[in-house]
C-alpha cells in the first residue's frame, strides 16, 4: 500500500487512477459473478466485456500518449501495433480451436482449409503455445516499431512527414492483411475462437478474468510509463520533443532515445491489442485502418497530452460516447467525431486534464 | 598464425571483444597547444559557396571572437565544427587525435565541444535544474539515462554551475519563464555541465540589455583559460570588451586575423564593412 | 367515372393501332422496295430453318443483301451467339449469364434482359457453314471502301482462316492496293498454307518468311505450333527466328503499354498531389481533407451529369470549372475557419483537418448514400486508340494524361506569370519577408488554399472517369499524394510532376512481379528509404535556408 500513499503525495491523478483500477478489477468481477441477475447491482457479462474493451483502448491511448505526448511523434499508425498484438493473440486462439472448427481439420484453421492449403505456414508454428504467443504479442509490434523507427529517426524525419509515414505504414499493412495469401484470414480475419488457456471464452468467469487482466495490464502499464516519464530518460523525451537540436548538441543520441521509447510504446499497444481480441472475439484488417489509429490520437487529445491519466480518461469518455451514439444516432457519430477533432484542437489543446488542472484545489500539491 | 592459435586468441577469459567495447573517441590530445584545426574547409549550397577554403586554428585556452558581415559563413562554420553540416572538402581536427568529420553531433558534444545557438535554446518545459541535469557530462545512452539518479556530488556540480551563471535563485523555475538574458545564461550553464574543452557561442548578447551584456562579457572571459571559447558576435563593442584575438570572415574565407586594433585598421576589413568609408561601428 | 373509362379505352385503341403501324412500317418499306439484293428479310427467316442447306442459302442472301445489319448478324452467328425466341421466332443475340442468357434483339437492339434457357433455341452451325460464314463475312468487310476497315477485317479473320479459302485470299490480295491490307492478306494467305497439311516444304518455308514480324497473336500461335510439329529442320529454324523476332517486338510493345499505364497512373497521382504540393509548399501544413476535396470534385461531376442527363459530355466539361469552384470554396472555408488559427502547429492542423475529412465523408454519405456511383463516360472519351494488332490505349486514360499535363502547365504559368503567383511564391519562400514587403499573407494563404483545393476538385472530375465515385474515394489519395510531394521535393511543382509520373511508372512495372498490393507497399518502402538518402526529395530547394 505504500505505493498508493507515495503516489497520493507525488501524483494525485495517477493515484486516483490506480485506486479506481484496483477497485474496478476487484469489484466488477464480483458484481458480475457474485450477484444474481435480479440483483440491482448486477453487471451483465455484456457490460463487463464492454468495460474490458474500454480498458484495452485506454492502454492503447496511453501508448499513443507516450509517443505523441512525450516524444512529440504524432503517430497515426499505432493501430498497426495494436492490431499486430491482436493478430498474435488471435493466432494463439485460432490454434486453440483445434479440430472443433467447421471443417474439423486437426491442424489448419478453417480459412486455410477453405483456401485449400495443405500445411500450416511457417509463421503459424509455435502459436499453439501461450507463452510463445505472449512473446510474439510483444516482439512483433516491437520489432516493427524498431525497424520503422530505426529508419525514420536516423534520417531525422520529423513532424508531419513522420506522421504521414506512420499512416502509410498502417495503410500498407491493412492492404497486405486484406490479402488471403498472406495467411491471416484475409478480410474476415481471425474469429470463432473457442477458449483461452483451456477456459471457454463464452463463460462469464473467463470474461470477468479478462476484464481483471485488462485492468491489471492498464495499471502496470501506467506504472511503467510513469517510471519512464519520471526518469531522466523521460525528461530527455520531452526535451527532445521541445528542442531536438539542443538535446543532440548536449550529447544525446536523440534517435536512440526516441527509438526505444517508441518501441516501448508499440509493445504497450501490442499488449492492449492482445487483451482486446479475446474479449471482442475477432481481429480483422480493419483494425489497421488509418481511422482506427487516428481515433486513438483523438482520445489522447481529448483527455490531455503528456499526462498519461488524461489518455485513459479520454479513451474512456470517447468510447463510452461512441457506444452510446453509434447505437442512438448511427449517422451522427462520424459528424461528432469529426467535430471533436476540430473543436479539441482549436479550443481545448490541453484536453480534459488541462481543465482539471485549472481546478483550484490541484494547486495545493504543486512543486515546492 | 595457426587456426588453433587463432581459436585460443578468440577465447581468453579476461578479454572483451572489440565490437563489445563501447566506442569512445580517443582522449583529447593537446600536445601542440592547438585545440581546433580547420584546414581547407569548403561547403557549398547549390552552387553558393558558404565556406571557401577556410583555415582556422584555435589555441588551447584562448578566447577568440569571429566577426563578419551577414552571409560570411559564421553560422555554417559552427555547423561544421559541431557536425551538423558536412563540408565538401577539407579537414577538421579536435586536438591531435580526434577527427570531427567522422563523428555525429552527439559524439562531438561528448568529446568536449559545447555549442550555444543563436536563439536561446533551452528546454522550456523543464526546470532550470532539470535543464542542467540533462546536460550533465556522464553516460548518455538510453539505459543509463533511464536508471540515472542525481547523487550528492552531481547536485553540488549543478549548484556550482548555477552560481557561475548566476541563476541560483531560479533553480526550480520553469526555463520557459526565464527572461531572455537568463535563458542565454542557462544555455551557457548547460554547456558548462558538459565539461567542454571548447565552447562555441553564437551571438550571446543579441537582445540583451547593457547590464546583461556586461555580465555575459565577464562570464565568457572567466570561462576562457581552462577551456577555449569561440564567440561569434555582431556587437563590436561587446567584441572589443572581451576579445584578445579576432578573426574576420568574409565570403566564406578568413579575411583578417589579429588583435582588435590590427583588424580594425586593416584596409580590407574596412572596405568589406563600409565599402571604403571609415567605420564608425568598428571605431567606437 | 364511366366517362373517364370510356375515353381511356379509346385512347388505348388508338395507341395500339399507332404502335402496330410503327412496328410494321420498316417491313412495309422493305416490301415496297423489294429490289434485287435486298433478300435481308428472307435470309433472316431462312436462318431459322433446321436444315443446314437452307441456312447456308440464308447466309448467302444476307451477305448479298448489302444491308448494314447483315455483318453483325453473321458475326454473331459465327460466334455461336445467335438464338431465336421460341415463342415468336425472333432472332436474338444471347450470352450465358448466371442461370439464363443475357439477350438482346438483333433487330432494333432492344435489351431483353436475362432470358431463361428453355425459351431460347440456338441457331446451330456446322463446319461447312462456318467456312461459308467466314468467307461471306470476308466478302462483306473486304468490300468496304475504307482501307482501315479492310485491314482490321483481315486481322479479325486470321484466327479462323481455313486452307479451303486459300484461292479466295489470293484473289483478294491481287485486287488489293493498300499496302497495310496487303500485308494482312499475305499473313492470311501464309496461314492458309501452314494450316494446310498437304502444303510442301518450299511453300511452308515461304509462308514462314511471310509471317516474320507479324504481330497478330494468331500468327504467333501458328508459328509456335509449327515449331512443335514441323519435320523439316530449316523451316523449324526459320520459324524459330520469326518467333523470336515477334517476341522481341511484343516485349517492347508490352514495355510500352506498361509504361503508358504507369504514366496514366502517374498523371492521376500528379493531379491529386499537385494541389497538396501547393498548400503544403506555401503554408507548410498538411490538409488531411485534401482527399475529400478530390471526392467533392468527383461528386460535382456526378451531380452535373444527373442534372444534364442528355449531354454527359457537356456536363463533364462544365464540371471542371464547377468542381474547381466548389472544392476551392470548401478549401477556403476550411482555411478561414480552422487552419489559420493553427498556423505554426502543423500536427494540430493535421488532426483538425482530419476531423474535417470525416465530416465531409459522412456528409456525402448522408446526402448521396454510402454506395458507389458511376459517372458515365462521354463517347469521345470511351473506346480505345488502336495502335497496331496488339497495342491499344484506352482513350479516357490518354485524355486524362493530357488533361493533367494541361492543368500542370496552367498552374505553372499561373504561379510564374501572374501577380498572385508571385505573391504565393514570395510567401512560400519567406513569409515574414513577404509580409514586410506588403504582401497580405493572410489573403495569399486563403487564395493559395482555394487554388490547391480547387485543383483537388478538378482531380476529382478526372478520377470520376476512371473509377466509381464513392465517399471513400479520397481516403486512398492523401497518403499517395503526400508521398508524391515528399518524393518530388516540397514546394517544387516540377518535382511533383516528375515524382508523380515516376511513382506511377514504378508501380506499374512492379505490379506484374509482385501484384498490385505488394507493388504499392514496395513503393511506400522505397520512398521511406529514399527519404533516408535525400530528405529534401528529388529536387531540394536550393540555398542556405533549406539546409538549416
Amino acid at each position: 500500500m505504500t505505493i498508493f500513499t507515495h503516489l497520493y503525495k507525488e501524483d494525485r491523478a495517477g493515484g486516483v487512477l490506480l485506486g479506481l483500477l484496483l477497485a474496478a478489477g476487484l469489484l466488477v468481477p464480483v458484481l458480475n459473478l457474485g450477484l444474481g441477475e435480479a440483483h440491482p447491482l448486477h453487471l451483465s457479462t455484456y457490460t463487463v466485456t464492454l468495460l474490458g474493451k474500454y480498458l484495452c483502448y485506454a492502454l492503447l491511448a496511453m501508448a499513443v500518449d507516450m509517443a505523441w505526448g512525450y516524444l512529440g511523434i504524432l503517430t497515426l499508425g499505432h493501430g498497426a501495433f495494436f492490431a499486430l498484438g491482436g493478430y498474435a493473440m488471435g493466432m494463439y486462439l485460432m490454434r486453440q480451436i483445434g479440430s472443433r472448427g467447421v471443417y474439423g481439420h486437426p491442424l489448419l484453421p478453417d480459412f486455410m482449409v477453405f483456401l485449400n492449403w495443405k500445411e500450416l505456414p511457417w509463421f503459424w508454428h509455435g502459436f499453439d503455445g501461450f507463452i510463445f504467443a505472449l512473446l510474439m504479442v510483444m516482439a512483433v509490434p516491437g520489432l516493427l516499431a524498431f525497424l520503422f523507427g530505426w529508419f525514420a529517426f536516423r534520417s531525422r524525419v520529423t513532424g508531419v512527414y513522420l506522421s504521414i509515414m506512420t499512416q502509410a505504414l498502417t495503410y500498407a499493412l491493412m492492404l497486405a492483411f486484406f490479402r488471403n495469401d498472406l495467411g491471416f484470414g484475409g478480410n474476415n480475419g481471425l474469429t470463432d475462437f473457442k477458449e483461452i488457456l483451456g477456459f471457454s471464452l463464452q463463460a462469464d468467469g473467463t470474461r470477468a478474468g479478462l476484464f481483471a487482466a485488462s485492468a491489471a495490464a492498464l495499471a502496470l502499464g501506467y506504472l511503467a510509463c510513469r517510471f519512464i516519464t519520471r526518469s531522466r530518460l523521460g525528461k530527455l523525451c520531452t526535451a527532445i520533443r521541445d528542442q531536438e537540436d539542443r538535446a543532440r548538441f548536449i550529447g544525446y543520441r536523440v534517435e536512440a532515445a526516441k527509438l526505444w521509447v517508441f518501441v516501448f510504446s508499440a509493445v504497450l499497444a501490442g499488449i492492449a491489442g492482445a487483451l482486446y481480441v479475446p474479449q471482442v472475439g475477432i481481429i480483422n484488417p480493419t483494425e489497421f485502418a488509418p481511422l482506427a489509429s487516428i481515433e486513438a490520437v483523438v482520445w489522447v487529445a481529448v483527455g490531455g497530452r503528456a499526462t498519461l491519466y488524461g489518455a485513459v480518461l479520454g479513451a474512456l469518455i470517447i468510447n463510452y460516447a461512441k457506444s452510446y451514439l453509434t447505437a442512438a444516432f448511427p449517422d451522427a457519430w462520424l459528424f461528432g467525431l469529426g467535430a471533436l477533432f476540430v473543436l479539441v484542437t482549436l479550443f481545448l489543446p490541453q484536453g480534459v486534464a488541462g481543465l482539471l488542472q485549472m481546478v483550484p484545489f490541484r494547486k495545493k500539491g504543486g512543486t515546492p | 598464425m595457426t587456426t588453433l592459435e587463432r581459436f585460443r586468441n578468440f577465447w581468453p577469459r579476461d578479454r572483451v571483444f572489440d565490437f563489445l567495447v563501447p566506442q569512445t573517441p580517443p582522449d583529447l590530445d593537446l600536445t601542440h597547444g592547438v585545440i581546433l584545426y580547420l584546414e581547407g574547409i569548403t561547403v557549398s549550397f547549390g552552387g553558393f559557396k558558404a565556406i571557401d577554403d577556410l583555415n582556422l586554428y584555435i589555441e588551447d585556452g584562448e578566447l577568440r571572437c569571429i566577426i563578419g558581415p551577414n552571409g560570411a559563413g559564421k553560422s555554417t562554420l559552427m555547423d561544421i565544427i559541431t557536425g551538423k553540416t558536412r563540408p565538401d572538402a577539407g579537414s577538421a581536427w579536435f586536438g591531435q587525435q580526434i577527427n570531427l568529420l567522422k563523428m555525429t553531433e552527439p559524439e562531438i558534444a561528448r568529446a568536449g565541444i559545447g555549442r550555444k545557438f543563436q536563439k536561446p535554446t533551452v528546454f522550456e518545459n523543464h526546470t532550470v535544474q532539470d535543464n542542467l541535469e540533462l546536460a550533465m557530462a556522464g553516460p548518455k545512452a538510453v539505459w543509463p539515462t533511464l536508471t540515472a539518479r542525481l547523487n550528492a556530488a552531481q547536485r553540488e556540480r549543478i549548484e556550482s554551475v548555477l552560481e557561475t551563471v548566476g541563476l541560483q535563485a531560479q533553480i526550480h523555475r520553469r526555463a520557459g519563464a526565464l527572461s531572455h538574458g537568463q535563458k542565454q545564461w542557462l544555455e551557457i550553464g548547460m554547456l558548462l555541465m558538459q565539461n567542454p574543452k571548447l565552447l562555441l557561442v553564437d551571438e550571446p548578447v543579441a537582445g540583451m540589455t547593457q547590464q546583461e551584456s556586461e555580465r555575459t562579457a565577464e562570464l565568457l572571459v572567466s570561462l576562457a583559460g581552462p577551456r577555449s571559447v569561440v564567440v561569434v558576435e555582431h556587437d563590436m563593442e561587446f567584441v572589443r570588451s572581451i576579445a584578445r584575438k579576432v578573426t574576420v570572415l568574409h565570403q566564406g574565407r578568413v579575411l583578417a586575423e589579429g588583435s582588435m586594433d590590427d583588424v580594425q585598421h586593416d584596409p580590407r576589413v574596412v572596405e568589406v564593412y563600409l565599402g571604403g568609408e571609415p567605420c564608425s561601428t568598428l571605431k567606437n | 367515372m364511366p366517362m373517364r373509362s370510356d375515353s381511356y379505352r379509346r385512347h388505348l385503341l388508338l395507341a395500339t393501332i399507332a404502335a402496330v403501324l410503327l412496328v410494321l412500317s420498316p417491313y412495309a418499306a422493305g416490301l415496297a422496295r423489294s429490289a434485287p439484293g435486298t433478300g435481308f428479310e428472307e435470309g433472316m427467316t431462312l436462318l431459322l430453318e433446321e436444315d443446314f442447306g437452307r441456312k447456308a442459302a440464308g447466309v448467302d442472301m444476307l451477305a448479298e443483301s448489302s444491308d448494314p445489319r447483315a455483318e453483325s448478324i453473321l458475326e454473331t452467328m459465327l460466334a455461336g451467339e445467335l438464338f431465336y425466341l421460341k415463342e415468336n421466332r425472333t432472332l436474338v443475340q444471347a450470352r450465358p449469364e448466371g442461370d439464363g442468357f443475357a439477350a438482346r434483339a438483333i433487330l432494333g437492339d432492344a435489351d431483353l434482359g436475362t432470358v431463361a434457357k428453355r425459351k431460347l433455341k440456338k441457331i446451330a452451325i456446322n463446319n461447312s457453314l462456318r467456312g461459308q460464314l467466314e468467307s461471306a463475312l470476308a466478302r462483306l468487310r473486304l468490300s468496304n471502301a475504307d482501307a482501315g476497315v479492310r485491314a482490321e477485317a483481315v486481322n479479325k479473320m486470321l484466327a479462323t482462316v481455313t486452307p479451303e479459302s486459300r484461292a479466295q485470299w489470293a484473289g483478294y490480295l491481287q485486287s488489293e492496293t493498300d499496302p497495310a491490307v496487303q500485308a494482312a492478306l499475305r499473313a492470311a494467305l501464309a496461314l492458309t498454307v501452314l494450316r494446310d497439311g498437304s502444303a510442301g516444304p518450299a511453300e511452308r518455308r515461304a509462308a514462314v518468311a511471310q509471317l516474320a514480324g507479324h504481330l497478330h497473336p494468331t500468327v504467333r500461335n501458328e508459328l509456335a505450333r509449327l515449331l512443335a510439329g514441323e519435320p523439316e529442320a530449316p523451316i523449324r529454324k526459320a520459324a524459330q527466328r520469326a518467333l523470336e523476332g515477334i517476341d522481341a517486338r511484343l516485349a517492347w510493345l508490352d514495355f510500352f503499354e506498361t509504361f503508358f499505364f504507369g504514366l496514366s497512373l502517374g498523371s492521376v497521382l500528379v493531379l491529386a498531389a499537385i494541389g497538396l504540393a501547393i498548400t503544403f509548399g506555401v503554408i507548410g501544413v498538411i490538409n488531411m481533407a485534401h482527399g475529400e476535396l478530390i471526392m467533392l470534385g468527383a461528386y460535382t461531376a456526378f451531380v452535373l451529369q444527373q442534372l444534364l442527363p442528355d449531354a454527359i459530355g457537356t456536363a463533364l466539361v462544365l464540371s471542371i470549372p464547377t468542381a474547381f469552384v466548389v472544392a476551392g470554396l470548401v478549401g477556403m472555408a476550411i482555411e478561414r475557419t480552422i487552419i489559420r488559427f493553427l498556423y505554426g502547429r502543423p500536427l494540430e492542423t493535421l488532426l483538425a483537418t482530419f476531423g474535417v475529412s470525416l465530416i465531409l465523408q459522412q456528409a456525402v454519405r448522408s446526402i448521396f448514400s454510402p454506395l458507389n456511383r458511376s459517372v458515365a463516360t462521354p463517347a469521345w472519351m470511351s473506346g480505345a486508340i488502336q495502335l497496331n494488332a496488339v497495342l491499344s490505349l484506352t482513350t479516357n486514360r490518354v485524355v486524362i494524361l493530357l488533361f493533367s499535363l494541361l492543368v500542370f502547365a496552367g498552374l505553372a504559368l499561373l504561379l510564374k506569370k501572374s501577380s498572385i503567383g508571385l505573391q504565393v511564391r514570395a510567401v512560400a519562400q519567406n513569409r515574414a519577408m513577404a509580409r514586410a514587403m506588403g504582401v497580405r499573407a493572410a489573403r495569399v494563404d486563403a487564395l493559395t488554399f482555394g487554388l490547391g483545393s480547387g485543383i483537388a476538385g478538378i482531380a476529382g472530375v478526372a478520377l470520376s472517369q476512371l473509377t466509381n465515385v464513392g465517399p471513400n474515394l479520397g481516403q486512398a489519395y492523401i497518403v499517395d499524394s503526400f508521398m508524391v510531394v515528399v518524393f518530388g521535393g516540397v514546394g517544387n511543382l516540377w518535382g511533383t510532376l516528375l515524382g508523380g509520373l515516376t511513382l506511377g511508372v514504378t508501380n506499374k512495372f512492379l505490379e506484374p512481379w509482385t501484384g498490385a498490393v505488394m507493388a504499392k507497399i514496395l513503393v511506400l518502402v522505397f520512398i521511406v528509404l529514399f527519404i533516408q538518402k535525400r530528405p529534401q526529395g528529388l529536387f531540394p530547394q536550393k540555398g542556405r535556408a533549406a539546409a538549416g
